[in-house]
């Protein structure tokens, strides 16, 4: 099987202090660490997993100019081929945009399977859907449990409302989009890094997918961020006092009042 | 007739067995039995030397001495009193009746040999008494191990069936071999009137078998003497079959065993750490990836349980007991490198086969099992290289992803922003500036803070503490600021040697540009790390240290204790106390503060203490366990009669404040930092 896996390079939101930068739009980025997003990492491993039991290669895809060690680090982690994607006019892109160049990433070769991250850190969840709609392909978010089945098939595990669990059976070639919990994703140490350090990763621009300027980046977007802000602390907040006993009580209490428990 | 050692009037050379001579026989035995045992050995080498190497021969004389001390002199047995002087006696019995055995064999085709020197009446006298010692000793421990069952003794389901039966059944042999060489002995003396020493068996049998026929005499002899060259042969094969092959390996075991504390071993022996980006593969995958001298310590292995006995991971019920890491290789080593036929170590995972990744994970390199174990096995190499091993697979635990991750992007396990790393300076207090490198500033003593200390708001209180006690003692010290990375001491312990590599190269660039002539640690794994990990450093002093000196030396003085009505008790950290073997330095700074009552968990101190949890990453491992590591430690300080743990580390600090709350003893029980202590009572 071959298989696309799209991941993306974003601010670790457990390694950094996150803050609103001055006009509102973006945030601090002077002193922030990035890492691949923490949904595409259990993607890549789904995806070397299928392969390992199937057969297979697994090609990992990224937009932006940074994105090589993110890439790189995927690769480490077992993924065989790394494509980027990487073009001044693709910076500014909102989801359709991002969309559109990883379409065209997509039809450069024969894949069976893509997957992506159910969402990013600092993203909205709408690429994996929309990369599904440009590609006519079908598509299930949020899945935690893929098995290979006979006749170009695959069985889906969602999570849907309340944890329960829904099983579908979906065509290939298809867009899945992976929640996290699927796997147990491998570690990447440094060593891996450097064993895969010299290897090529091909560099691919708006001319070489086909991808019109117009149509991604700032040019092309219709979605555009306008604020960023930290909601204010409101009322509501109780604290429970009393001793370990009393507290525990007192919430179960009120968790029970309030429907969070029955 | 005197004592002296005579085989008159029987010997077992000239004598006839239905009509054929004996000799043909006793010839046999030894010819069969040193051609078997020369196999069994030849055999049980073959794993070793497709082994990983190791470096063991440096350093001869200091080798010399701990075979003096610990194999011979027998120095870690007493530890477990009753099976230590009992294994004494045995010892000192197998080493005393050698040449008497030895002796008997050659007897048995050289009429009347005897080895120069040990023909006389003394050496018979010794041997009387020695073959009846290990007699008595042999019946106490089969009954001890039969009827009381020591609790460490017990093979937990998981780890296969009972030992007993083996025990027992070599018991039997060695007590068979000390009834059938007294019997011989009693055969003659009481054929020729002699009486042997008082109360021995030798004389016990010489008064049971007075006033019997020459000729009864001579056949009991002959089979006394038969029984006993059956068994010594029989016996000599046996050990390479299971615990007891330590009789033949524990020499040597000793004689190679680990002369240095606190250090890890390289990846490879004899690949510098520049060419570790060479190699194919990472720590021990499979049972072929140990080194040679990991082997012989599987080969080794007792079985007495006293590792297990005292590992922190095993009480508190976590999936580990280092008795069984060594029990299994050796019955895997057994398996896959049979007597008969292709030794078949066909490559198979280690992890997943005899070892699972929890069980790995589980050690917090306490240093506990090795400190005790009576034949100088290891362990924490290993469990690093098993730990080296998995890092390299990428089986890592989700919970220790993102530390080590943290930690490569940040220096530090949280993730938590370098330039806030000196942040703790603020509340230092006035009068008592930190001169801080990342300002440019230079000072004789580097303070290296390490990671938890410079950034959990409670362990930020020991820098202070430190700040304020070394100001008091007139230390001109700086702190790195920014550029101080975590000292990697337990990334390297977790089997991320890159990783830890890469730490140490930013850490000792960082500490080479300080220009400081010696540094002070608070934390003992930083000390452990910058004084057996790292390279070409300034000398590394505990904080603990400097104060002993500086209260001895009249530097620091103390006001009485603030509150006499506490007690006291003294936490020996692991790192700093077993690793390296500072023990008396922080309790003469605790014992400097005037009223201070102070009370040692006798039994759980110094070399012995128990572990508090484990530091470093081992914060963030979330084990399989019954109870806290944390919690057995408060209780013992409870039965020890304190109500205040002072500990000279910030994981320990950690563990052992969680481990109160845990317990319910909020209010009873406190535990602060040694520096904290001095801190409050040195006078200003």
């Amino acid at each position: 099987m071959e298989i696309l896996v799209c991941v993306k390079r974003v601010p670790d939101s457990a390694e950094n202090e996150i803050s609103v930068a001055a006009g509102g739009a973006d945030i601090r980025r002077d002193d922030l660490v990035y890492s691949v997003n923490e949904w595409d990492n259990y993607a890549v491993e789904e995806a070397i997993q299928i392969a390992e039991r199937a057969g297979g290669n697994v090609t990992v895809v990224s937009v932006g100019a940074d994105a090589e060690e993110v890439v790189r680090r995927e690769m480490a982690m077992g993924a065989g081929q790394g494509v980027l994607l990487n073009d001044a006019a693709f910076e500014g892109s909102d989801g359709l945009g991002t969309a559109t160049i990883l379409k065209a990433a997509a039809q450069k070769n024969k894949y069976d399977l893509i997957l992506t991250g159910a969402q990013a850190d600092d993203g909205a969840g709408q690429v994996g859907g929309m990369l599904a709609a440009l590609l006519d392909w079908p598509y299930a978010s949020l899945v935690n449990r893929i098995e290979e089945k006979e006749g170009n098939q695959l069985r889906v595990g969602r999570e849907i409302e309340g944890g329960s669990q829904e099983v579908s059976d979906i065509e290939l070639p298809c867009v899945l989009s992976i929640q996290t919990g699927i796997n147990e994703p491998r570690y990447v140490g440094l060593r891996g890094i450097r064993k895969v350090a010299s290897v090529e990763i091909p560099v691919l621009d708006a001319s070489a997918l086909g991808v019109s300027a117009d149509a991604v980046g700032a040019a092309g977007a219709k979605v555009k961020r306008v604020d960023y802000f930290v909601p204010e602390i409101g009322a509501g907040a109780e604290m429970i006092e009393g001793s370990t006993e009393e507290v525990a009580t007192k919430l179960v209490d009120l968790l029970k009042a309030k429907g969070g428990i029955k | 007739m005197n004592n002296a050692l005579v085989h008159e009037p029987f010997s077992p050379a000239t004598a006839t067995i239905a009509g054929l001579p004996a000799i043909v026989l006793f010839v046999l035995i030894p010819l069969v039995g040193l051609a078997c045992f020369a196999w069994i050995m030849a055999r049980r080498i073959v794993p070793l030397l497709h082994a990983a190497p190791d470096s063991r021969l440096q350093r001869i004389p200091q080798r010399i001495l701990l075979v003096l001390k610990i194999w011979l002199g027998q120095w870690r047995q007493p530890r477990y009193m009753l099976a230590g002087v009992l294994h004494i006696v045995v010892f000192f019995g197998f080493l005393i009746l050698a040449a008497r055995s030895t002796q008997l064999v050659i007897a048995g085709f050289v009429n009347g040999f005897v080895i120069p020197g040990f023909g006389g009446a003394v050496y018979n006298v010794v041997k009387d008494i020695a073959s009846t010692a290990v007699f008595v000793a042999v019946v106490i421990l089969a009954v001890r191990r039969a009827f009381f069952k020591p609790a460490r003794y017990a093979v937990p389901e998981q780890y296969g069936k009972d030992h007993t039966p083996e025990a027992l059944f070599v018991l039997g042999l060695i007590a068979t071999l000390m009834i059938s060489e007294s019997l011989f002995e009693g055969s003659i003396l009481a054929a020729g009137g002699g009486t042997g020493t008082f109360l021995t068996l030798s004389w016990a049998f010489a008064q049971a078998l007075h006033g019997v026929q020459t000729s009864t005499l001579a056949t009991i002899n002959l089979a006394a003497y038969t029984v006993h060259d059956l068994t010594f042969f029989f016996f000599l094969c046996f050990l390479p079959f299971g615990k007891h092959f330590h009789v033949i390996t524990s020499l040597f075991n000793v004689f190679f065993m680990r002369l240095q504390a606190g250090n890890i071993k390289p990846v490879v022996y004899g690949i510098t750490e520049a060419q570790l980006d060479g190699l194919q593969s990472f720590g021990v995958k499979k049972f072929e990836d140990f080194t040679w001298k990991n082997m012989l310590d599987f080969y080794s292995c007792v079985d007495c349980g006293r590792c297990s006995d005292r590992c922190p991971a095993n009480r508190v019920k976590r999936p580990l007991s280092p008795r069984f890491i060594s029990i299994k290789a050796r019955d895997y080593a057994f398996e896959h490198y049979p007597l008969f036929g292709k030794a078949s170590g066909n490559g198979t995972p280690l992890i997943g086969g005899i070892y699972s990744e929890d069980e790995i994970w589980s050690c917090t390199t306490c240093g506990a099992c090795e400190e005790e174990c009576p034949v100088g096995i290891e362990y924490i190499d290993k469990i690093v290289d098993l730990r080296r091993g998995m890092v390299d697979e990428g089986m890592v635990p989700q919970s220790l992803q993102k530390p080590m991750s943290a930690l490569e992007k940040r220096g530090n396990p949280w993730g938590k922003l370098e330039k806030n790393r000196a942040q703790w300076t603020a509340g230092v207090g006035d009068g008592v500036p930190v001169k801080l490198v990342e300002k440019g500033a230079t000072a004789e003593t580097l303070y290296f803070v390490d990671s938890i200390t410079s950034y959990d708001d409670r362990m930020q209180k020991i820098a202070q503490a430190t700040a304020r006690v070394l100001n008091k003692g007139g230390v001109d010290f700086a702190v790195i600021g920014k550029d101080e990375k975590d000292s990697g001491h337990d990334v390297r312990r977790f089997g991320e040697e890159m990783l830890f590599q890469s730490l140490k190269e930013q850490n000792t660039e960082a500490i080479k540009a300080s220009e400081a002539r010696s540094i002070v640690v608070n934390d003992p794994h930083a000390l452990n790390a910058l004084r057996n990990d790292y390279a070409d450093m300034p000398p590394v002093q505990h904080v603990s240290e400097l104060i002993a000196q500086q209260a001895g030396s009249g530097k620091l003085k103390f006001k009485p204790v603030a509150d006499p009505s506490k007690t006291y008790t003294y936490h020996d950290p692991c790192y700093l106390g077993r690793h390296n073997n500072t023990y008396d330095a922080p309790r003469t700074a605790i014992d400097c503060i005037p009223g201070l009552k102070r009370v040692e968990m006798k039994g759980n101190c110094r070399d012995r203490s128990f572990c508090c949890g484990g530091g470093g990453l081992m914060l963030f491992y979330e084990p399989e366990e019954e109870q806290r590591m944390g919690v057995v430690r408060v209780e013992q300080a409870r039965q020890a009669g304190a109500d205040v743990i002072v500990t000279a580390c910030p994981y320990c600090l950690t563990n052992i404040e969680d481990a109160i709350k845990v317990a319910g003893l909020e209010g009873k029980m406190e535990v602060l930092d040694l520096v904290e202590l001095v801190d409050q009572h040195v006078q200003s």
